[in-house]
C-alpha cells in the first residue's frame, strides 16, 4: 500500500517537476536569446520600445 | 520591419563615433506588460501546483493519478490554440494585400510553444497510462493521433528553417500551417471516432456539461489559465526575437551583397585600367 503511494507519487511529481522544468527551461532561453540579439540591434530598430 | 540601408552594426561598426547614438539601451525584449505577464505566470503556476498536488482531493476511481489531468488537458487546450492562431496567422499572411512578415512570426512562435506543450501532454499521459493502465504507451487512436500531430508540427517547424527569402519561408510554411490544423479536429473526435482506450472528454463533451468536481474542475481551470499566460508571455517575446533575427539577417545579406558590388565595381575598374595601358595598335607608332 505505501510502496504503491510512493510509486504513486514518484510518477506524479516526475510530471509536474518535468513540466515546470520545461517552461521555465524555454522562459530562460527565450529571455538570454532574446538579450542577446537585442544588443545588436539599436532601440529605433526595436518596434516595441 | 525597417529595411536598413545602414549594414554596421553597434559591435561591428568602424565609426564608433556615429554608431555611438544607435548603441542599444533597450537590450531586452521585455516591457512594462510582459513583466507584469511574467509574474502572473509564476503566481498561477504556483496555484497549480497548490490545487493539483495540495488542495484537490483523489479520485474515487483514478486515485491520485487525477493529478496528471490538471497539467495534461490544460497543454492540449493550449496546444490546440496554438495551433489554430498558427493556421489564423497562416492564413492572414497568404490571404491579405500586405503580406506582413509579422503574421509569418506569429505563426512560428505559436506553432513552438504548442509543439512543446504537445510534448509535455505525451509525456504527462505517458505516466498517467503506466499508473491506470500498468503501460506508458499504447498505439490507440488518441494517443497515435496525438503522436501525429507532434510529428506534423515538428515538420512544420523544420521547414521553417528551410533556405530561401523570409517571403518563401512565410509563404510554404503558411501553406502547411493552414493544412496541419486539420488534424486538431481528428485528434479531438478520436476517441468517438474509434473505439479507443483513452476517456472521452469530461470537460468538453459533447452535452457542454462538466462531470466533473468542482474544486477539480477550478484546478484544471486555474492550470488552463497558467499556461495560457505563460503562452502569451512567451509567443509576445518570441516574435519580438524572430523580428531580430530576420532584421540581423537582412543585414548580413545587405553586407554581403555590398561585399560582392564591392568586388565587382573594383575588378571594372581594373580591367579598365589595365586596357587603357595598353598601347593600342596603329596609335602612337611610326607613321
Amino acid at each position: 500500500m505505501i510502496l504503491a503511494l510512493f510509486e504513486d507519487a514518484g510518477f506524479i511529481l516526475t510530471g509536474y517537476i518535468v513540466t515546470f522544468l520545461a517552461v521555465g527551461a524555454l522562459a530562460w532561453r527565450v529571455i538570454r536569446s532574446g538579450r542577446n540579439l537585442a544588443k545588436q540591434i539599436p532601440d529605433d530598430e526595436k518596434y516595441w520600445t | 520591419m525597417t529595411h536598413l540601408d545602414d549594414t554596421s552594426t553597434a559591435t561591428t561598426s568602424s565609426t564608433p563615433g556615429a554608431d555611438a547614438e544607435r548603441l542599444p539601451s533597450f537590450a531586452t525584449t521585455g516591457t512594462r506588460a510582459t513583466r507584469f505577464l511574467g509574474i502572473a505566470t509564476l503566481v498561477a503556476m504556483g496555484w497549480l501546483v497548490l490545487f493539483g498536488l495540495v488542495l484537490s482531493p483523489a479520485d474515487v476511481n483514478q486515485g491520485e493519478s487525477v493529478r496528471f489531468f490538471y497539467i495534461h488537458a490544460p497543454t492540449i487546450w493550449v496546444a490546440y490554440n496554438s495551433f489554430v492562431v498558427t493556421a489564423f496567422s497562416s492564413g492572414a499572411y497568404l490571404f491579405t494585400k500586405k503580406h506582413s512578415l509579422g503574421w509569418d512570426r506569429l505563426a512560428g512562435a505559436s506553432a513552438e510553444i504548442g509543439v512543446v506543450f504537445v510534448a509535455l501532454t505525451l509525456l504527462t499521459g505517458a505516466l498517467w497510462g503506466r499508473l491506470t493502465w500498468g503501460i506508458f504507451w499504447q498505439w490507440d487512436a488518441r494517443l497515435t493521433t496525438t503522436a501525429l500531430l507532434f510529428a506534423t508540427y515538428i515538420g512544420y517547424l523544420a521547414v521553417r528553417r528551410l533556405g530561401g527569402s523570409h517571403h518563401q519561408r512565410a509563404k510554404r510554411s503558411a501553406v502547411l500551417g493552414l493544412l496541419s490544423v486539420l488534424l486538431i479536429p481528428l485528434v479531438h473526435w478520436s476517441v468517438l471516432i474509434w473505439r479507443s482506450l483513452h476517456q472521452e472528454a469530461t470537460v468538453l463533451d459533447v452535452d457542454g456539461d462538466a462531470d466533473i468536481d468542482g474544486i477539480m474542475l477550478f484546478s484544471i481551470l486555474v492550470g488552463v489559465v497558467a499556461f495560457s499566460l505563460f503562452y502569451v508571455w512567451f509567443v509576445l517575446h518570441r516574435t519580438r526575437m524572430l523580428a531580430m533575427e530576420d532584421l540581423i539577417e537582412e543585414r548580413g545579406l545587405d553586407a554581403a551583397l555590398d561585399a560582392r558590388r564591392a568586388e565587382g565595381v573594383k575588378a571594372v575598374e581594373g580591367i579598365e585600367a589595365s586596357r587603357a595601358d595598353e598601347t593600342p595598335v596603329g596609335d602612337g607608332g611610326p607613321s
